[in-house]
């Protein structure tokens, strides 16, 4: 296996996820296609540790660490939709333009 | 690089499998016009990199995943789309923005700066996996990251808790 190989499977994911928050207009899927981004960082920081032999296994802790990170983020994200919705009755993006200029 | 050479080990036929499933779930999940069905395409594409986890001999980060990503977090993005009350139904209309293209185009500049990136300074270097070390990772958590990972555990305990605070029907 090659360290390269990896690389580009998580870019590919990472920039299929870019183009998910741009184009979603529902802020789930928003918050869906942020999940692919964060699971190609965590390819990447575990194919990393593997190919540096690290015998701290910094790689995967914080893989470790991002999954976590991940999981806040999408419990607090969906609480901040949910409230959303309960205020507006909406979970459209772009119709949230309360504080746009 | 020879492809062929590359193609005869056991372990890229099966990267390659996974990885081609892994892609084919994360387009469904950008472009699926249903809702539940982006939802449950995302599990596909989690199951793929867990798969790709254990490959690089990262086992208790594989089963993590599946535990927390699988089992709680599209669980609970079910709830919000229950909740919300997304179309769930065929609607690719309101679901998407209207122009397409300029997200696309910015996607693609995005792959190929990081994908040339990377071939560019890992052109051919090896990388060594299928050694599990569960027991190793338990001992650096608990010795030499164990100021992060209760930092980490706090930030979990505090989006809890504003969760909670959020999503309560009287706030007060």
């Amino acid at each position: 296996m090659l360290v390269s190989q990896f690389l580009v499977l998580a870019a590919l994911l990472f920039s299929i996820g870019v183009y998910g928050v741009l184009v979603r207009r529902n802020a789930v899927l928003v918050l869906l296609s942020i999940e692919l981004m964060l699971t190609a960082v965590s390819i990447n920081l575990v194919a990393f540790g593997a190919y540096l032999q690290d015998t701290l296994l910094s790689g995967q802790v914080f893989a470790l660490f991002v999954i976590t990170i991940a999981a806040a983020e999408v419990g607090i994200g969906l609480a901040i939709v949910v409230m959303i919705f309960r205020n507006r009755s909406s979970a459209n993006l772009d119709e949230l333009d309360l504080m746009r200029w | 690089m020879d492809w062929g050479d590359w193609l005869s080990n056991s372990q890229n036929i099966l990267f390659v499998v996974i990885a081609l499933l892994m892609v084919a779930a994360a387009v469904r999940v950008v472009t699926s016009p249903n809702v539940v069905h982006a939802a449950l395409m995302l599990v596909l594409a989690l199951g793929g990199s867990a798969a790709l986890f254990l490959m690089l001999g990262a086992e208790f980060v594989a089963w993590a995943l599946v535990l927390v990503y699988i089992g709680a977090v599209i669980v609970l993005f079910l709830f919000g789309i229950m909740i919300t009350r997304a179309p769930t139904g065929r609607d690719p209309v309101r679901l998407d923005h209207e122009r397409r293209w300029p997200a696309a185009l910015v996607a693609l500049a995005t792959f190929a700066t990081l994908a040339s990136a990377s071939v560019a300074a890992f052109e051919d270097e090896a990388i060594e996996g299928g050694v599990s070390s569960t027991g190793d990772l338990g001992d650096v958590l608990f010795s030499r990251f164990v100021i992060p990972f209760e930092a980490v555990s706090f930030v979990l305990l505090a989006a809890l808790i504003g969760g909670i605070v959020l999503a309560r029907k009287d706030p007060g």
